[in-house]
């Protein structure tokens, strides 16, 4: 089905009905339990999740089939923004046009940066995107300021021109008419399922996203890629130029991290400098690389985990650790308290660190390589007990 | 050409698919339309937040949060009533807010505006907030204020100096109690002209970003207005580390008055070096050479350790006053948790209990109704004298502190920051009021827009 192949069609259907019910299937606790607590399952954290997951997507393209580790990703994804807040105050709040120009702005920039950047391999390569990265911040941050409005953030105001305002237009971003804002709740019983606008938008964008992104694995391109990253010298010996593939694959990522930036402005007018700074660009290499760097779905699931642990886990505070073991005695209550307090709250940068060691020290291949590891578990028991049954020598 | 077999099964099948598909709106419903966002039912009413606990202002956010939490205990009936008690509005009584108990939630700022506002989504979307409180910095403070300006809640400012928050980027459901830049400049031109004379040249350094710009802008204009000449101004970029080669030109322009425009960090960072380069040893035009930061905090003073003393600087609030609402807030504070509040305590505190009253003086959630309450409001007792919260720009008019640096009283390592540094006026609340359209405060253009009640 759409050139795919029926193990390819099979992964995009799952990942499709996952993300379609997501915002079921990531409220698994119904809303007045304690367990509350870990539900992910509310408009603004979905789209993250698949925001960040288009980002880490693109960014997969670069770094897991040439190998090329771009150190200033996060730069692209806030041209993108700043791309689409500019739609907004200039033309109206419709997304449209502001994610068409997040893509094209991001683009061009890539064009530049990653001829510039490719003309070097390895950690140069590396150590050059990071400098355009940080030259874009210190820029918007400061010196660009009537373009990006500095430190406060890029917003729209009442008085902007928005010249495509019609009167009746909502007053937030919204694709002809449909409120990004707007949502619909289903009431079950206990839980109370929450589904939103922006983030079927963006799960749509994320779908494509994955779509494109597994043509490009599957075709004669990608498996040039693939050749750059397993060997570049001899792809020049056999009189092919890996310069173009590197820069193509450079613009498309680009363009996926413009796509990601123009959508988190979709849903949430704003955008500031700090979408730019090196954090955020290692952040897109930690989720690639904890999901499983080269693989189709795994960038999406680090980005899902890092901005779960991000949400959920930096909120949880001590008062609601003592109603966890309210149950305990006072002094194994407070001694609970007190080893769990370093990993939660504002520790929740030392369970991602914990995390992160553990998935690469045991698990190279990422959370792909533990799915693989576990169903083959499942697999080799079955040929186990297939060849136990035909091999046993009849004595 | 079409092709159609129907089988029985195929039918019922796609029937059965159909009419779940039509029935499926009947159990969606839109947001429940209680009039607002987050209307709170049952006998619990939650508010979040959100500050700063990993980073840069990592301290000043934790010490907000202890506040808060105190605020927490004392709007639900526990401990000694703190400032409830002085408060000349008298209707809080230590049962919750409208009856109800307060709950509250916490997010993690990491003094980025994004992470902020997707925390406050979250307290939003998740925890059902009816109120976000909370912060520490301009630039979070704007965003997170965007965010319930359009969600519909009310944000109750933290610590932000900048004069945009309520100048040009003021938002209808959006209050700040902190002072501002300008109302720094207004309180410190007077004092300076009282102890270093009209005739002065001043250098300024100033942090390359939108509160420096704010700051420097509103120091400049109140220091010429005494009659001080302005060398030069320098930007600097913000988490510099060494500034070393900005301070060594500054004893070469001439000027004999350094005016740090800094804040956090940098401000550390510059002061301690502009000591160590012995700038307030020097002697320029026959005068003492002098520095002035414009901003105090207590954790900024403890870093600068003993360099900050002879430095003039302004503060919102301080825990060494001596009127009753200060007195009751540090005693409860210390009882607690063992140490002062710091300023940004302080205005956490305040906003807490000031959203607090407002909502039952208004006797509703309804974030419109509370913001009605809040504007224009006068009150007293909560530690900065007769304050005026003003309904043009949601701005809070009260006494600024002017502080000097000195040598610790105490002598212990645990007070520094907090006895480094003395009250040295308080400046009266009509020397520092300006116009809402004043041009600094993004002029007659600015406006708050509609108050947003939600869904």
């Amino acid at each position: 089905m759409l050139g795919l192949d029926t193990k390819d069609t099979r992964l995009l259907i799952i990942v499709a009905i996952m993300v379609m019910a997501a915002p079921i299937l990531l409220n698994p606790f119904p809303a007045d339990s304690a367990m509350a607590q870990f539900n992910a399952g509310y408009p603004d954290l979905m789209q993250r999740f698949v925001i960040f997951g288009i980002f880490a997507i693109g960014f997969n393209i670069l770094f897991g089939l040439t190998g090329y580790l771009s150190f200033g990703h996060a730069a692209f994804l806030g041209m993108g923004s700043y791309a689409a807040v500019w739609m907004f105050k200039l033309l109206s709040y419709n997304v449209v046009p502001a994610i068409l120009l997040s893509v094209i702005v991001a683009a061009a920039f890539s064009v530049v940066i990653g001829y510039i950047s490719l003309r070097r391999s390895g950690i140069y390569f590396s150590i050059l995107t990071l400098a355009f990265a940080q030259m874009s911040y210190a820029l918007a941050y400061s010196v660009l300021t009537p373009i990006t409005n500095g430190e406060t953030g890029l917003q729209v105001y009442t008085n902007d021109p928005q010249i495509l305002m019609g009167e009746n237009s909502p007053n937030v971003p919204h694709l002809f008419g449909i409120e990004m804002r707007g949502t619909a709740d289903l009431e079950l019983g206990a839980w109370t399922f929450t589904f939103g606008n922006g983030y079927y938008l963006a799960a749509l964008m994320m779908l494509l996203s994955f779509y494109i992104s597994l043509r490009i694995f599957r075709s004669p391109f990608g498996l040039m890629l693939r050749a750059v990253k397993s060997n570049q010298n001899r792809l020049t010996f056999t009189g092919v130029s890996p310069k173009p593939y590197t820069l193509a694959a450079f613009v498309i990522s680009g363009m996926y991290a413009g796509l990601a930036g123009g959508l988190l402005a979709a849903m949430d007018p704003l955008t500031g400098a700090e979408r730019m700074q090196w954090t955020a660009s290692g952040e897109v290499v930690l989720m690639t690389i904890l999901g499983g760097a080269g693989t189709l779905i795994g960038p999406v699931l680090g980005a899902g985990l890092i901005k779960y642990l991000e949400n959920i886990f930096s909120k949880i505070n001590d008062g609601i650790l003592h109603q966890w073991f309210a149950f305990m005695p006072d002094g194994l209550e407070d001694f609970m308290v007190t080893i769990l307090h370093p990993f939660i709250g504002k520790g929740w940068h030392l369970t991602l660190g914990l995390i992160f060691m553990a998935i690469v020290i045991f698990l190279p291949g990422g959370l792909v390589e533990g799915g693989q590891r576990i169903g083959r578990l499942f697999k080799r028991r079955k040929t186990d007990d297939a060849s136990s049954a035909t091999t046993k020598p009849a004595e | 050409m079409s092709k159609s077999n129907f089988t029985r099964r195929g039918v019922l099948r796609t029937g059965a698919i159909a009419g779940a598909g039509l029935a499926l709106p009947t159990y969606l419903r839109a947001d429940a339309h209680a009039g607002f966002t987050n209307a709170p039912t049952g006998s619990t009413v939650t508010i979040g937040f959100n500050v700063p606990q990993t980073g840069a202002y990592a301290e000043e956010g934790l010490d907000e949060l202890r506040a808060q939490e105190l605020a927490v205990e004392h709007l639900n009936g526990i401990g000694d009533g703190g400032m409830l008690n002085t408060f000349s509005s008298k209707v809080l009584d230590g049962t919750g807010i409208l009856g109800k108990q307060v709950n509250f939630v916490t997010g993690d700022t990491q003094t980025k505006s994004d992470v902020a506002r997707a925390a406050a989504q979250s307290m939003i979307q998740k925890d059902g907030v009816i109120m976000v409180n909370g912060g520490s910095s301009s630039g979070v403070a704007i965003a997170v204020q965007g965010l319930c300006q359009e969600a519909g809640i009310i944000f109750m400012a933290g610590l932000t100096h900048s004069n945009d928050t309520t100048g040009k980027d003021r938002k209808a459901n959006g209050f700040r109690h902190f002072f501002n830049g300008y109302m720094s400049g207004a309180a410190l031109g007077p004092i300076l002209e009282k102890e270093y004379g009209s005739d002065r040249n001043a250098y300024h350094l100033t942090a390359d970003y939108t509160w420096g710009w704010t700051q420097q802008e509103s120091m400049q204009q109140s220091t010429e207005a005494i009659g001080w000449n302005t060398a030069q101004n320098v930007l600097t970029p913000v988490g510099a580390g060494d500034f070393s080669s900005y301070i060594a030109p500054v004893l070469n322009s001439g000027a004999d008055t350094l005016v740090l425009n800094h804040y956090g960090a940098d401000m550390v960072n510059s002061l301690t070096q502009a000591t160590q380069f012995g700038l307030k040893d020097k002697q320029v035009n026959g005068k003492d050479f002098k520095i002035i930061v414009p901003l105090f905090s207590e954790l900024m003073a403890a870093g600068a350790g003993t360099n900050i003393e002879g430095v003039f600087g302004s503060m919102n609030w301080n825990w060494q006053l001596q009127d009753e609402g200060t007195q009751a807030f540090v005693r409860s504070f210390g009882e607690k948790y063992g140490r002062p509040p710091s300023g940004s305590a302080h205005t956490c505190y305040v906003q807490t209990l000031l959203y607090a009253d407002a909502v039952t003086r208004a006797g509703s959630f309804n974030p419109c109704a509370v913001a009605e309450a809040l504007e224009d409001f006068e009150f007293d007792g909560l530690g900065n004298g007769p304050t005026f919260y003003r309904g043009a720009d949601h701005q809070c008019f009260k006494d600024v502190l002017v502080m000097k640096g000195v040598a610790s009283a105490s002598g212990s390592a645990s007070m520094v920051g907090y006895d480094t540094v003395e009250i040295v006026e308080v400046t009266p609340r009509a020397q520092v009021e300006y116009p809402s359209d004043h041009p600094m405060f993004g002029g007659p253009e600015a406006s708050l827009g509609e108050c947003n009640p939600g869904a």
